[in-house]
């Protein structure tokens, strides 16, 4: 790499939040023309070192070098003039503007006309082969759309320099290869690319370089070439690391709830599901893939009886559950425990120490007025010590813990309840690799417990690995029903946009 | 027909008050600060414009003293929750209690200390707040009485509402701003300067319902000052801003409508000839209140509160 084609060079930067120490003299450097990637687990610091890049954050100690000069970059209009660009995990889009409105935002100059603007953007489009309505509103957008406005916000402002944070988490599969068309083109333009990303696959196909983080210090930086998704895990982790997830077979699976027919409408009065028809077995998990909101919440929540169907039903041994009251559903003898997407909003009350959240589950079954906490403490310590959840003390709010170890309480808490069905929507979401794969176990044990394990998941990997059966939601409908083990990923993709062969139409009838 | 004729005329003076305050509340919350203040900045400009005129002998001087007097409560409220990130319906608040209560304090300082035991501001003054008279047009009848004999605050009312329309949504500043309000992380990712913006259109708004202050404080009680002369009408200049859907252009609409509603007791006609003053006091607080139950339910996207109001900024949260 020679010093002129250097395009950010980062030297021992460390920042520290409080007591805790982010980033820890880290290195990395990207040129132009160049893909990096950048990998590491939940809280590795990744993006806090590209916050600081970008002017979010200032760092503490270090220098940042752009194009072999040493900068300091405090704001992010310094970044901008320097030509870095970042495209942030959660988009940093006005809602109710226009995409064109969004993309000229902040820059100097007068407001042209519409008419001007919306040129300029066409034009721009076409430059890098993007496509967007200018005139569309972003609240109106899917979230691939958002994304475009994003990366032509960056582009608009002449970035050389692109940073993107897990840009693939939201997108489909034919999505994200779309994605990395636009961002080989860009490379070949001579852009210096950073991209933050967890799945290792990915990493693989677009970065020419990774570096890793682990605890908030670099821990090297490796040509992707020469190495393999093992080797990878384990410079992240810092030990080898079996990346298969086990499979144990169903055992004794039979149907114990059929959906059918069911429509939800969503608070907006537009359809969240439409006519969904499927059957869920104990002893197996059912996965459910889908492009974020395309359904998934509505389908947990009219299931555990959070919200009104407009139509259809859940039929437990012939009986409707739908519109029951949780009390007659668990006389019926079902025993749900649904672990929802939002852990500390719907799960878990951020305020309160495990033990009173473990309150939560049982407090009907105490005698008298008065509270009892000791059977609470109990399970408390109990789950703390067999699911190592890292917590000061069972009394410290839940919130002060980390994401894995919030889900760990959630979790422990309603396998605790022995369920028979058990719902969880993104288990694993912003969760590291040891994390995840403790989960996994958990749901697999449950699993062989004869439970019915219903599993909304993302990372199409996980799913086709994990569950027996995925179910494909697309806005709001069903498109596919397939068996996990002889699917591929770019069928369920495909399902994913909507597009549903015949035979799985039949299949899905079938099942009905 | 000379009487309904009166009855506008009165409808567009009381609502000049509460047109300067809908349109600094607008500037507020268009960077996404709710500022409850409103109705003690204006008693500070009431405050301010009244003695101003009262030691300078000069309408301009009061006109600015009081414009100054709302930016430097303003600058008050911006300290506390731009860069502090004070609760801003704490800090809104505050505001509204001290400014009430220092405006009064003055007033009734100044009384005690005069000759006579009351206020009044000097006949230049005075003169030069009461109607404008342009040879011939302010002769017509009907025309000219409707457009050209109000007090020159009508007229600055009216200008500091257009320019503030076309500030907000003809100019690229503009739209930075309505960015800021709308969603802050998104307008500092889009490297515009959060805070100078946020300050600008605070301390800009507070000035603005200084001068509304100002009209109260002096012409309502016809030069003489009395405390308490705002009244209660920051608060409804709070509510308009949902009225006018944040829009400058049309809080002119909206305070001149509030304005008729305040000043209909004077004129009853017919079958209201019976009804109580009292009932004709609360209507302007009744149909307030109406407003916001309508408007929070209507809840379409486009015309709707700045996302962020009320949520300070904070760029390195996590």
């Amino acid at each position: 790499m020679s010093q002129q084609n250097s395009a950010i060079r980062c030297s021992s930067i460390t920042k520290t939040f409080g007591s805790v120490v982010a980033n820890d003299s880290i290195e990395l450097e990207v040129s132009y023309g160049e893909i990096l990637a950048l990998l590491g687990e939940n809280g590795s610091g990744k993006t806090t070192l590209m916050n600081m890049i970008s002017g979010i954050y200032h760092p503490d100690e270090g220098q940042i070098y752009v194009g072999g000069e040493p900068v300091s970059i405090t704001s992010p209009m310094d970044a901008q003039n320097l030509g870095i660009g970042m495209i942030h995990q959660h988009f940093k889009l006005v809602e109710v503007f226009s995409a064109m409105e969004n993309i000229v935002l902040g820059t100097p100059g007068r407001l042209k006309s519409r008419r001007a603007m919306k040129q300029e953007v066409l034009d721009l489009c076409k430059n890098y082969g993007l496509e967007i309505d200018p005139e569309k509103r972003v609240y109106e957008m899917s979230v691939s759309e958002k994304q475009t406005v994003e990366i032509l916000k960056v582009l608009y402002r002449g970035a050389k320099i692109l940073i993107l944070d897990e840009p693939t988490a939201v997108l489909t599969p034919q999505e994200t290869d779309k994605l990395f068309n636009i961002l080989r083109q860009m490379k070949q333009q001579g852009c210096a690319i950073i991209i933050i990303t967890h799945k290792l696959g990915e990493v693989l196909d677009i970065s020419d370089r990774v570096t890793i983080l682990r605890k908030g210090k670099s821990v090297g930086s490796v040509e992707t070439a020469q190495v393999d998704a093992a080797k990878l895990t384990e410079l992240m982790v810092g030990h080898k690391v079996s990346l298969a997830i086990e499979r144990p077979e169903p055992v004794d699976a039979h149907t114990i709830l059929k959906v059918v027919d069911l429509t939800v409408a969503k608070p907006d009065g537009s359809k969240g599901l439409e006519d969904v028809n499927f059957r869920i077995r104990s002893g197996q998990i059912l996965g459910v893939a889908g492009v974020a909101g395309s359904g998934q919440k509505e389908l947990c929540e009219a299931i555990a009886g959070l919200i009104p169907a407009q139509k259809g039903a859940v039929l437990y041994k012939k009986e409707n559950i739908l519109g029951k009251t949780p009390d007659e559903i668990i006389d019926l003898g079902i025993s749900m425990s649904f672990v929802p997407e939002d852990r500390l909003g719907m799960g878990l009350v951020a305020g309160m120490g495990m033990t009173d959240n473990m309150l939560l589950k049982s407090y009907r079954s105490g005698k008298g007025p008065l509270v009892d906490r000791a059977p609470a403490r109990d399970l408390a310590k109990r789950l703390m010590k067999e699911l190592s959840i890292v917590t000061p003390g069972i009394e410290t709010p839940v919130r002060l813990m980390s994401g894995g170890n919030v889900q760990k309480v959630l979790l422990g808490r309603e396998i605790e309840s022995n369920p028979n069905l058990l719902i969880t929507a993104y288990p694993v979401r912003g969760l590291d690799i040891n994390s995840s794969y403790l989960i996994y176990d958990l749901l697999n044990k449950q699993k062989q417990k004869g439970v019915a394990v219903v599993f909304i998941g993302e990372d199409l990997d996980v799913l086709l690995e994990l569950c027996d059966r995925i179910l494909v939601l697309c806005h709001g409908r069903v498109t596919g029903i397939v068996d996990a083990k002889t699917t591929t990923k770019e069928e369920i993709g495909l399902m994913m946009t909507g597009e549903m062969s015949a035979e799985e139409k039949e299949k899905e009838a079938a099942e009905a | 027909m000379d009487m309904f004729i009166k009855f506008l005329v009165a409808a567009i003076g009381a609502g000049t008050p509460l047109l300067f305050g809908t349109v600094g509340e607008i500037l507020n919350e268009k960077v996404g600060h709710l500022n409850l203040g409103v109705e003690g900045m204006m008693a500070i400009g009431a405050c301010a414009g009244f003695m101003g005129g009262y030691f300078s002998d000069s309408f301009l001087v009061a006109l600015l003293a009081a414009f100054f007097a709302g930016m430097l409560a303003a600058l008050i409220y911006a300290v506390l929750t731009v860069t502090f990130m004070a609760d801003q319906n704490v800090a809104g608040l505050t505001m509204t209690i001290f400014g009430v209560g220092i405006s009064n304090f003055i007033g009734v300082l100044m009384i005690t200390r005069s000759e006579t035991g009351t206020l009044k501001l000097p006949e230049n003054v005075t003169a030069q707040m009461r109607g404008v008279h342009i040879p011939l047009l302010s002769d017509l009848s009907v025309v000219g009485e409707l457009l050209f004999q109000y007090t020159p605050f009508v007229y600055l009312g009216i200008a500091v509402a257009a320019v503030c329309g076309f500030y907000l949504y003809k100019t690229k500043t503009g739209l930075n701003v309505q960015a800021i309000g709308e969603n802050p992380g998104a307008a500092d990712a889009a490297s515009i300067p959060v805070t100078r913006w946020k300050y600008f259109n605070i301390l800009l708004g507070g000035g603005i319902c200084g001068i509304g202050g100002a009209y109260c404080g002096m012409i309502i009680n016809g030069g003489v000052w009395i405390s308490n002369s705002v009244n209660g009408l920051g608060w409804i200049a709070v509510a308009l801003v949902i009225f006018a859907a944040w829009k400058p252009h049309m809080a002119i609409l909206g305070s001149f409508v509030f304005g008729a509603l305040r000043v209909l007791k004077f004129y009853k006609v017919g079958f209201m000839a019976g009804w109580p003053d009292a009932f004709f006091d609360v209507l302007p607080f009744l149909i307030t209140a109406l407003v916001l139950i309508v408007t929070s339910m209507r809840g379409s996207k486009g015309v709707h509160i700045p996302a962020s109001l009320g949520v300070n900024y904070f760029r390195e949260e996590r």
